[in-house]
């Protein structure tokens, strides 16, 4: 795999980075001005980890629920919630 | 690909009805519904198991090879089927995103891309640029997944 790293632009790197900066939840609270590099990489992974720990606390939920699932209206409700949000 | 094509992709976040949002969706559902009528392993930690592989599963699915992270991820659980073993030490290797058995005192001293490179799938064979870019996409879909799973646990929990 070559390296294009030479290739690619300081602009468009900050591009990258403001993009992944948009998703994490803390940085929204910040004012002006970006976080270092280093900061943003550190809260990426926490916001990762944080997110992996959700994925298994529901599915532990959803493992004690999943006997009460009636089909038909789990799936339209679900698709109806996943329009609002 | 361009990258701006591959924004009208999974990643537009204005995009609710997206297609990969949706085949997320039904992908989990049908492997939800598959789980609840299984009689095979029906202890609760079994279908615990079960659930967070499909999560992971229809993230994976519904990127499909567009992504190095879908990608990778899509050979990781390819391999645990075939492995089909109930024994944790054998299913270390292949281990899903987000479940470290071991506490890394050491953190504070690797570089924080590293410590990326090895929660995001596929991350270590990256160069700092696709890194950012897998990153930011993965990011995107994982918290769509949570979205979704919360989304069934509030349908069913009435």
């Amino acid at each position: 795999m070559s390296s294009r790293r030479s290739r690619i632009s300081e602009e468009e790197i900050n591009e990258l980075i403001s993009k992944l900066q948009s998703l994490l939840p803390e940085t929204r609270r910040r004012g002006a001005g970006r976080a270092s590099a280093a900061k943003l990489l550190q809260e990426t992974c926490n916001y990762i980890r944080s997110l992996s720990r959700e994925v298994d606390d529901l599915s532990d939920r959803l493992s004690a629920l999943v006997e009460t699932m009636d089909n038909n209206s789990a799936e339209a409700e679900i698709v109806r919630s996943l329009l609002r949000s | 690909m361009e990258s701006k094509s591959s924004d009208e992709n999974c990643n537009n976040p204005n995009s609710e009805l997206h297609p990969s949002k949706l085949m997320m969706a039904s992908h989990f559902l049908r492997a939800l519904f598959r789980i609840q009528h299984t009689t095979t392993d029906s202890s609760f930690a079994g279908r615990s198991r079960k659930i967070r592989r499909a999560a992971y599963a229809s993230m994976a699915y519904s990127v499909g090879t567009k992504r190095s992270w879908s990608s990778a991820l899509l050979r990781k659980l390819r391999s645990r089927s075939r492995l089909r073993s109930p024994n944790p030490r054998r299913a270390k290797y292949a281990a899903l995103p987000g479940k470290p058995r071991v506490a890394r005192p050491q953190q504070r001293e690797m570089d924080q891309a590293q410590v990326l490179r090895e929660l995001v799938p596929g991350g270590t064979s990256m160069d700092d640029c696709r890194l950012l870019e897998e990153t930011t996409d993965f990011v995107r879909c994982l918290s769509t997944q949570v979205r979704l799973m919360q989304a069934v646990v509030d349908s069913v929990s009435i």
